[in-house]
């Protein structure tokens, strides 16, 4: 097994540097067999990971001890689940997986391209060839995930009781889907730039992987904060922690460049701008997986003592100074031909969130790095805590929020004043709304939480302004009842109204962290049976101790979990809740009885979760006295057999029922905690509608089928526009569908043409909100 | 002539104006994390006198050096590289992977030769390659 996967890695790394070869030839002599060539290395490389990636998967579902990366991070009792997942908890196997989401993004992105962008696509094979090669050296020379390790392991150390949670077995893979994914548009415009292409072609063909790694990203960064809220015992889902600004900051870029990029498509503009970002974000990508795994900056999850440091430093500088020559060399010829015409045209407020987002990632950059710049300076380690970033993040957010809903409500080119107050008067209304129904609960005491609830509402309404007029619309035109315009307005503006729920989902989100974080109820007690606290307006009360052995309610395998079970009462309201605390073993230690206890503990919140309040409840037993009683146990026993272990564990279980100590309660009571998992969901469903493709059936309708299905989507049923003026509309998109996948930017997406003039009217677009000369 | 003076000054003016605001941005932002910033101090540093007043403690948690009394936790740190350690009392919430041997940060200040840290500011660095501290046990019976 080990020899056949080592052997695997080997030669997928000769197909790399085959397809690096290949490219490069495929470059020089513009031949289109060596471009066919290079292409089906990839996909040689794509299934050559799969397969190594599948046998390691196989020796952690057979708990092959005789592998290194098996026995650290799996064992013979860990859940089967676990067993699968825990490969991305060792670094060979994360490096495995990354390089194998690499080739695989990379082989359907290469498929899709054939037949576009003949120049620079050997530049981009070569590009992606070259960053398989160097993870390849990477597993091959230092962290080979096949190591063996002679004699086998008896036992293996098991997951880390930490990473046991659902959620957590879920991020890494969606983070790497989002780091690597920014890896196809980050080679297919350094390839443009290289053969000096100034074109937005390579917009069209990556635009659908950006947006799938933003989405990947975004998911991945929501079940970590989940998995931190459930799991860590602290009842936080943010701490600004290294490795979580890590993520945050390519998520900063990644948003900036799939708005940036509409600019582009629309207007020819900001070409440089967006080599720029995509350089940027696939640079902040790398960095984001090099930080995890490199133990620079200490965070909750530092690696420690990682052997590939050195080598990803020199991969971030070698990216980074690639991208600043290319760009800085290509920006000549870059320079856009549009201007803006007006600061309330969407493309300019486009550019406005985009310094806002970069100036979040800087500042987020700027926070996280400190530590070694204050090491420079002065000497001396100093770090920001989360206060710093929260006072430092909150204006840019805020004004973001507010560029969000102007560049909403706002049109191409340029809007008239009236127009755009119409199109923002529902979010004005929500927005008073929204601060009229805080305001008696004291929302107004947390200036910061009002104006973020305002903006995000204002933000609200706006979109829903939208969808209510072009349902409208579609209702005057048609004669449909309004929901179904509503439904078909949506679906067959699938990237239009996707991004909307997108940005009413992020406006949930917001407006759940502005307010659980400004108004949390905490308390930290101890507490014997029978006693309760109150916080929040919850009188809580420990009922009794429980206490269960090798009977894992969430299924971790813990072979102890001690726990309370309470009752909360709220007016009327009662609730019983049994948080617990699991046991693992620990394998070291001396007495085999106590080292149930000395191993890690993990908690299991008890959540009672609502749209208005969430009541999070982790408790930690006190188990000094058990381990005295089981020290004594193991100097009596020596050796205990099995059984002898368990009825000891009973025994240990049934003192703690009988005569518990007190237990140390944490009792968290914040509003609208669940607004953020919410608005997570609705942000999510909006950006996989934005990205699901377009129905064939559509594409292939005739053109009178087409206009005449269309008549309120381009506005000329209300305002009275010639319809002559739908024509090159309707026909540029049928046009743009015809090309490729539906990915062709504006119009196969419904975003009217691409630089389709003056007359590029938003598809869709409430014809009171666009410019009409 | 006038209309392309015009757009150059307005274009020099935009320039101004952006560059104005960048840097008052950059100032801010080191002013405030330069201000607000924690200085990681290691045990011998308090030992020696060169960090005083509130510090963030950087160390190891010494081996069998942890005592709990009710809410309070005493324990030893030490110099992640060296033996010279400080003993610690704490009150609060201990994060879940507190254990002896592993590195902790710990906010607080000196008072009568024991670092008194501030409530609930303990945190522990979560070893998830916790491979390097031990080897695969050897068989072991286990129920």
């Amino acid at each position: 097994m080990a020899a056949l996967g080592a052997g695997i890695l080997l030669a997928a790394l000769a197909v790399a540097v085959t397809g690096v070869a290949l490219a490069v030839a495929a470059r020089r002599s513009g031949r289109h067999e060596y471009v066919a060539a290079a292409r089906r290395a990839v996909y040689a490389l794509a299934a050559l990971l799969a397969t190594a990636f599948v046998l390691a998967e196989i020796a952690y579902l057979r708990s092959d001890l005789s592998l290194a990366m098996v026995a650290e991070s799996s064992s013979t009792d860990t859940p089967t689940f676990y067993k699968l997942t825990a490969i991305w908890s060792t670094q060979e196997g994360s490096l495995l997986f990354w390089v194998l989401l690499l080739a695989l993004y990379s082989a359907v992105a290469l498929r899709l391209a054939r037949g576009r962008l003949r120049d620079a696509t050997p530049v981009a094979i070569a590009l992606l060839s070259s960053l398989a090669t160097f993870f390849l050296a990477l597993l091959v020379v230092w962290e080979s995930p096949f190591a063996e390790l002679r004699p086998a392991a008896a036992e293996g150390n098991g997951l880390n009781p930490l990473l046991r949670h659902p959620a957590m077995m879920f991020h890494p893979p969606m983070l790497y889907l989002g780091y690597v994914g920014f890896a196809i548009p980050f080679a297919f415009c350094v390839g443009s730039l290289w053969v000096g292409r100034t074109g937005a072609e390579w917009i069209a063909l990556t635009r659908r992987f950006a947006l799938a790694a933003w989405t990947f990203l975004s998911a991945g960064i929501l079940l970590g904060a989940l998995w931190s809220y459930g799991e860590l015992g602290w009842g936080g889902y943010w701490a600004w922690d290294p490795v979580e600004n890590a993520s945050l900051m390519p998520w900063l870029t990644g948003t900036a460049l799939i708005h940036s990029v509409m600019v582009q498509e629309r207007r020819r503009m900001l070409a440089v701008w967006n080599a720029a970002l995509v350089c940027a974000t696939f640079v902040l990508a790398i960095t984001g997986t090099f930080l995890v795994r490199s133990g620079v900056l200490s965070s909750i999850h530092a690696f420690g003592d990682s052997t590939v440091g050195p080598q990803f430093l020199a991969l971030i500088a070698v990216t980074t100074a690639l991208s600043a020559w290319l760009v800085a060399r290509r920006a000549p010829a870059l320079r856009a031909a549009g201007r803006i015409e007006s600061w309330l045209s969407r493309e300019a407020l486009f550019l406005v969130n985009n310094l806002l987002l970069v100036g979040l990632a800087l500042v987020v950059l700027w926070g996280t790095f400190f530590p070694l710049v204050s090491e420079a300076v002065s000497g001396r380690r100093a770090t920001l805590g989360p206060p710093w970033f929260a006072a430092a993040t909150r204006p840019l957010a805020v004004a973001l929020v507010l560029v969000t809903a102007l560049g909403t409500a706002a049109a191409w080119r340029r809007v008239r004043t009236r127009a755009l107050l119409l199109a923002l008067a529902p979010g004005l209304v929500a927005a008073v709304a929204a601060v009229a129904a805080g305001a008696p609960l004291g929302l107004l005491d947390r200036p910061a939480a009002a104006t973020m609830v305002a903006a995000c509402a204002l933000l609200g309404g706006v979109v829903a302004g939208e969808l209510v007029r072009g349902a409208r619309a579609r209702r005057r035109a048609l004669g449909e009842p309004l929901p179904l315009a509503a439904l078909r307005l949506v679906s067959r503006n699938r990237r239009r109204y996707g991004g909307f729920l997108v940005h009413a989902g992020i406006a949930l989100l917001l407006v759940g962290v502005a307010v659980s974080s400004s108004f949390p109820e905490r308390r930290d007690v101890r507490l014997r049976p029978g006693e309760a606290v109150t916080v929040g307006g919850y009188t809580v009360r420990y009922l009794a101790p429980t206490a269960r052995v090798l009977d894992d309610p969430s299924g971790t395998g813990a072979p102890v979990v001690l726990g309370a079970r309470l009752e909360a009462q709220r007016g009327s309201e009662r609730v019983r809740l049994e948080p617990a605390r699991n046991f693992y073993p620990s394998r070291a230690g001396n007495g085999i009885i106590a080292s149930y206890f000395e191993g890690e503990a993990t908690s299991e919140v008890a959540l009672r979760s609502s749209l208005v309040r969430d009541l999070w409840v982790a408790v930690r037993p006190d188990v000094s006295g058990l381990v005295a009683v089981a020290r004594g146990l193991d100097r009596r026993l020596r050796t205990p057999t099995p059984m002898q272990q368990l009825r000891a564990l009973a025994a240990l279980a049934e003192i703690y029922r009988r005569d518990p100590p007190p237990a140390a309660f944490r009792v968290l009571v914040s509003p609208l905690v669940a607004w953020i998992w919410v608005g997570a969901g609705i942000a999510l469903c909006g950006a996989l509608l934005a990205l699901w493709p377009r129905s064939r059936r559509w594409v292939r309708r005739p053109l009178a089928d087409a206009r005449a299905s269309e008549p309120s989507r381009n506005g000329s049923a209300r305002s009275g526009r010639p319809a002559a003026d739908a024509r090159p509309l309707v026909g540029a998109r049928l046009g743009g569908n015809g090309n490729g996948d539906g990915g062709t930017g504006g119009p196969g997406c419904g975003d009217g043409g691409v630089g389709s003039g003056r007359e590029a009217q938003v598809a869709g677009e409430p014809p009171t909100v666009v410019e009409r000369r | 002539m006038l209309a392309a003076m015009d757009v150059r000054r307005r274009r020099s003016l935009r320039l101004v104006v952006a560059l104005t605001c960048a840097v008052l941005l950059a100032g801010a932002l080191l002013y405030t994390s330069f201000g607000s910033a924690t200085e990681a101090t290691s045990p011998s540093d308090v030992l020696d006198g060169r960090a005083r007043g509130d510090v963030q403690l950087t160390g190891v948690v010494v081996r069998d050096s942890v005592e709990r009394r009710g809410d309070t936790l005493r324990f030893r740190i030490r110099d992640r590289g060296g033996r010279r350690s400080l003993a610690v009392v704490y009150r609060g919430l201990v994060p879940d992977p507190f254990r002896e041997g592993r590195e902790v940060i710990v906010s607080g200040r000196m008072r009568g030769g024991v670092f008194v840290a501030e409530r609930d500011s303990l945190i522990t660095k979560c070893p998830s390659k916790y491979t390097k501290e031990r080897k695969p046990a050897p068989a072991r019976e286990s129920s």
